[in-house]
């Protein structure tokens, strides 16, 4: 498949999506912020990082990037769009997804390996995975504590959307198992049509043989699987 | 000139964790009437224009587009002429 990196000024885990995209053997671009064409991607990875040095909001400058009005255009055209911590925090931002990103309940900055749940299999970022599986994949943020109203709530766990949440070793999804204080301990989310994640552990980071977990792999190959049919 | 004086608040239902960090340092600073903290953003933007009805929407439009999250803040403002 081919894949689109996004680079905004203050990314910093842009090279680690490419890095492993041009591992997996996909045809992988580094598009500044300033470009106005995605070329043609079948993926467009909004990286982690502080984009804009945080300034505002997390997220809230880089909505304004030139090539974001592309992100926007190329999501509603129904391609996926993964979004990783910051991008996370910019997809937010832009309204592609709902609810924000708040600072850390523990006001601290946290880079740890975490675990999580797969919630859902009804995506293409999570497809042939089995639901309850539990993957080892680090965060490393101080604003990842995901905020959303009741009725918004409501509509993300009635429509399937919730993909991953916090959980411990043994997949319970409990307050002790719950890093930053993120409501229902959400830690990734997919728009209505399920083309747009965003989640705040980092699987570009937990994605070769080469670092202690691997588990990042398997959000990579459910995207595989669903654009060119294998994985 | 006009100078619009902008306040960005937290929704009363989102939870404010460094305003709670405040509350713990005053409690042990001795105020044991304090109940609550709530932090939040103060924008000054100056224009120049003397035209209080336009500046007005502007800095409306600027805070419902950028200064403020409508998903977790509120925000109120003022103009004083400069």
């Amino acid at each position: 498949m081919r894949v689109s990196v996004i680079t905004f000024p203050g990314s910093n885990c842009d090279h680690d999506a490419y890095e492993v995209c041009e591992r997996r053997g996909h045809a992988t671009r580094m598009i500044w912020h300033k470009d106005s064409d995605l070329e043609n991607p079948d993926l467009v990875i909004l990286p982690g990082g502080f984009s804009y040095g945080d300034y505002l909001r997390c997220g809230a400058l880089a909505r304004f990037s030139p090539i974001v009005n592309e992100v926007l255009a190329f999501a509603r055209k129904g391609g996926l769009v993964l979004g990783i911590c910051n991008g996370f925090q910019i997809l937010t931002e832009t309204g592609l997804l709902p609810g924000a990103l708040m600072m850390n309940r523990s006001l601290r900055f946290i880079c740890q390996h975490q675990y999580l749940r797969v919630e859902s299999a009804q995506s293409p970022f999570t497809n042939g995975l089995i639901p309850g599986t539990v993957l080892d994949i680090p965060i490393a943020h101080k604003e990842g504590n995901y905020f959303i109203d009741a009725e918004g709530l409501a509509r993300l766990q009635d429509k399937d959307r919730i993909m991953f949440r916090y959980c411990d070793a043994h997949g319970m999804v409990n307050d002790a198992a719950n890093p930053n204080g993120a409501l229902d301990n959400i830690a990734g989310i997919v728009n209505d049509a399920g083309n747009v994640l965003g989640m705040m552990p980092h699987p570009e980071r937990a994605a070769t043989d080469s670092v202690c977990s691997n588990d990042g792999s398997h959000i990579f190959k459910a995207i595989e699987l669903f654009i060119d049919g294998v994985a | 000139m006009l100078k619009a004086k902008i306040f960005v608040q937290l929704k009363p239902s989102v939870l404010d964790p460094q305003g709670k960090a405040v509350s713990n340092s005053l409690s042990h600073l001795g105020y044991d009437n304090v109940i609550e903290t709530r932090i939040s953003k103060y924008i000054e933007i100056r224009f120049d224009s003397a035209d209080k009805e336009k500046t007005g929407a502007d800095t409306e439009k600027i805070c419902d587009s950028l200064l403020a999250n409508p998903n977790t803040e509120t925000y109120h403002f003022e103009l004083e002429e400069i």
